[in-house]
């Protein structure tokens, strides 16, 4: 029981209180700019969430199996740890496009230019960092975290498409349409997410 | 974004730091720009390790672009940028630990930093050295400059100090929401619609 109540407090620390766009400024970019409609922010996120569960599992798995092997220390291989980690992430970026196409035609049409770009987007390298950085030393919270991870991306950049879905009709001045106002929309919306920050020690 | 003139080497330079100024102008390199501009001492080491990067990367995909296939030429911008990358993340750890702790996975983070794909892509992988080299130049001074103007208010603001010397008076009551994340946002949106609002006014 105990073991499954940390797993849960482990997706709920990173779905919401750890949440890598408002609090830790990864994915800015396809928060920004895939944010417009609410339907595409949808799909990326899924597709965000895809590629970080198996992308932070596959980097955690070589990062304890290979990198962090006592047997294998002499040979200082944990040099190339970012080398590795942005291989395999573009690596996993390809697989599913391959996939998709090949048995979900439709799903991989409306992708579109989503896919590729993920192998870009910062929170999926981060979150495979800051699974070496957090000392995860397990296989299964290493899943829940990247998962979860995943999760928070699209809470957040859904929520993002819905206020500005509202924000086009908005009287906005005219110096700051466009990106200054998503700016500062998304810095009121971490404001809002900061009163999680108690929730989990 | 436009291509620089082959033969416009000062107007290349120029480019990076307003015209297309990555931050500024074409919104690249979000997550560093409002991560790691809490105070100017960060920022401005974020901005000497994106030069180096942006520059040997430039290098090296500028003298290896005829070689390039069009299907792995982003595998390849990513491999060089990752191994520069690790080469500047081991020296900042080696020279200034406690500034390595503070930064975080920033520095590795820079392997997917869009302006330095977004320049190999967009300049080095079709001009010659010497015209890449003043690109990376000109885009990285761009990209400190706007570091630095951000992170010198929200630490005036947040702290009262720049580059942690006092500036403010005694009296100031330092707005600790400046140096989270709320700070950064607002700050970027606001600078941003001030950098609106002087061009629409010129043009």
């Amino acid at each position: 029981m105990d073991y499954v109540q940390t797993l849960i407090m482990a997706f709920i620390s990173v779905v919401l209180v750890n949440n890598l766009v408002l609090t830790k400024f990864l994915g800015i970019c396809p928060y920004l700019g895939v944010s417009g409609r609410l339907d595409m922010a949808f799909g990326m996120g899924m597709a965000v969430t895809f590629v970080v569960t198996l992308a932070g599992t596959l980097t955690w798995l070589i990062d304890h199996l290979i990198l962090m092997n006592p047997a294998l220390e002499a040979y200082g291989l944990d040099v190339t740890r970012y080398v590795c980690f942005i291989l395999v992430i573009a690596g996993a970026v390809q697989l599913v496009e391959m996939y998709l196409r090949k048995f979900f035609p439709t799903l991989y049409e409306s992708f579109g230019i989503f896919l590729p770009l993920i192998t870009t987007n910062c929170a999926i390298l981060g979150l495979c960092l800051f699974l070496n950085l957090w000392d995860i030393h397990n296989f299964a919270q290493a899943v829940v975290l990247s998962f979860g991870a995943g999760i928070g991306f699209t809470i957040a950049i859904c929520i993002m498409a819905g206020i500005r879905e509202n924000l086009n009709m908005a009287d906005v001045p005219k110096c700051l349409r466009g990106a200054p106002i998503t700016l500062i929309t998304a810095g009121l919306l971490t404001l809002a997410f900061m009163g999680f920050a108690g929730m989990i020690k | 974004m436009a291509e620089p003139n082959q033969g416009n080497l000062g107007n290349t330079f120029i480019a990076g730091l307003w015209r297309e100024n990555p931050v500024f102008r074409l919104l690249l390199g979000m997550c560093p720009t409002l991560a790691v501009t809490g105070a100017v001492k960060p920022a401005l080491t974020m901005s000497i390790c994106v030069m180096f990067v942006l520059t040997c990367s430039n290098i090296v995909v500028s003298l290896m672009r005829n070689l390039l296939k069009p299907h792995l030429r982003i595998l390849m911008f990513t491999l060089t940028i990752a191994t520069f990358v690790t080469i500047a993340d081991l020296a900042v750890k080696a020279f200034a630990p406690e500034m390595s702790t503070t930064l975080g996975p920033y520095i590795p983070l820079i392997i997917v930093n869009c302006i330095i794909i977004g320049r190999a892509e967009a300049c080095a992988s079709k001009n010659n050295l010497i015209t890449s080299i003043t690109d990376a130049l000109g885009m990285s001074l761009g990209f400190t400059i706007a570091l630095c103007i951000l992170a010198s208010v929200r630490e005036l603001l947040a702290a009262g100090t720049i580059f942690d010397i006092a500036v403010m008076p005694d009296k100031f009551v330092p707005l600790a929401a400046m140096s989270m994340p709320v700070g950064a946002f607002i700050t970027l949106g606001l600078i941003l619609g001030l950098i609106n609002a002087i061009t629409k006014k010129r043009a």
